[in-house]
């Protein structure tokens, strides 16, 4: 059933929540740090496990996937409810960082790809 | 017309659901016709969300009446969820063949944008460490900073700018992706994942790859997808931890 692949989900989310958490009480910074990426990465290697016990069924999975698929238009739901009037204060901000902070990594590519490929054919 | 506001309102959830889906099928047409999917329809949609949340006030369009439940589909605890949603495709074994290289991609990435961003808006008097590490992580992607700014307890309007960055950041990717990609060297898997590690922006690099070579999107996706996880680990914990040691 579909809901069990929700549930798994709703599981590596709290628990990437509580691992965050802790991890924010034992730096004793408020908040929640990298839940969201514990999360991700408990769900990468669970999925990874089910796959290779072949033990994910597909209707599961789409259970999974559907919320996946809604990650777009949370984001719109998202940036529609952001306080805009006040960051196009910043306006300048936004566009400087987007711009060069492209640029960086767009200038790092080419240099890591090499490296990479020269390695490989020794 | 109260009447109407007032079911809207009580049901502000589905409401949203549907605002959603008008906004994301309205954006994908432009995209198609108007800009022969140059821009992604992702992008359109997301910039179109920020548009009309300027019509709002402090929580954006969620802020008038029939539209709260936006505030809600887009709240933290469901984009969340999703995000996580997203590691679906992601698989541990993929990215173990691109090995060590890989790793160091998704770091080097994720600190390359947070410091070159948190730096300039220091630099433009955003002198806080809070608003440096969202700013940062905003560079990373638009799901970084606001993830970031919600952990450290950043303001509404610096998760706005993040979230403007990662959004301009995404554009710029999709656009000059397939023009740039021979220059760069993106020509098999290997370079794809590199890329996608270091860039992120999951859209913006699935997108550009799409109308580079299609064989290459799954591969740059999946480090892409990686990058998030990534910058959602570092930014708002070690990378937080040191910037909020150099400046209060």
């Amino acid at each position: 059933m579909k809901i069990y692949g929700v549930a798994i989900l709703a599981g590596c989310f709290l628990i990437g929540h509580i691992l965050g958490d802790f991890l924010g009480h034992v730096l004793n910074m408020n908040g929640n740090l990298g839940g969201v990426g514990f999360a991700m990465l408990l769900l990468i290697l669970l999925n990874d496990y089910f796959k290779k016990q072949h033990i994910l069924k597909p209707e599961t999975e789409s259970g999974m996937l559907f919320w996946s698929s809604m990650y777009i238009p949370v984001v719109v739901a998202m940036s529609a409810s952001q306080n805009v009037k006040a960051a196009l204060s910043g306006g300048w901000v936004a566009l400087l960082v987007g711009v060069f902070a492209t640029a960086a990594c767009f200038l790092l590519v080419p240099l890591v790809i090499k490296y990479a490929k020269s390695k490989t054919q020794h | 017309m109260n009447d109407l506001v007032a079911i809207l309102d009580k049901n502000g959830l589905v409401f949203a659901f549907m605002l959603v889906g008008i906004i994301m099928y309205l954006s994908y047409v432009v995209s198609k016709r108007l800009t022969n999917h140059k821009i992604p329809g992702a992008a359109i949609a997301i910039s179109v969300g920020l548009i009309l949340a300027y019509f709002g006030g402090e929580k954006g369009l969620a802020s008038v009446p029939a539209f709260s439940g936006l505030a809600f589909l887009g709240g933290a605890m469901m984009r969340d969820f999703a995000i996580v949603s997203t590691a679906m495709g992601a698989s541990f074994s993929e990215i173990k063949k691109t090995g060590l290289i890989g790793l160091f991609c998704l770091v080097i990435g994720t600190v390359l944008a947070f410091f070159i961003g948190g730096g300039i808006a220091y630099a433009m008097g955003y002198t806080d460490a809070k608003s440096f590490a969202t700013i940062g992580g905003g560079a990373c992607t638009f799901i970084v900073g606001p993830i970031t700014g919600g952990a450290v307890g950043a303001s509404s309007e610096v998760i706005a700018i993040s979230i403007a960055i990662g959004v301009i950041k995404s554009v710029i990717v999709t656009i000059s992706t397939p023009f740039l990609a021979k220059r760069m060297g993106i020509d098999n898997p290997q370079s794809a994942m590199i890329f996608g590690g270091i860039v992120g922006s999951t859209s913006g690099v699935s997108a550009g790859l799409a109308a580079t070579d299609l064989k290459l999107v799954p591969y740059g996706a999946l480090t892409a997808t990686f990058h998030t996880a990534m910058g959602c680990l570092l930014c708002p914990s070690i990378l937080y931890f040191i910037v909020n040691f150099f400046i209060h």
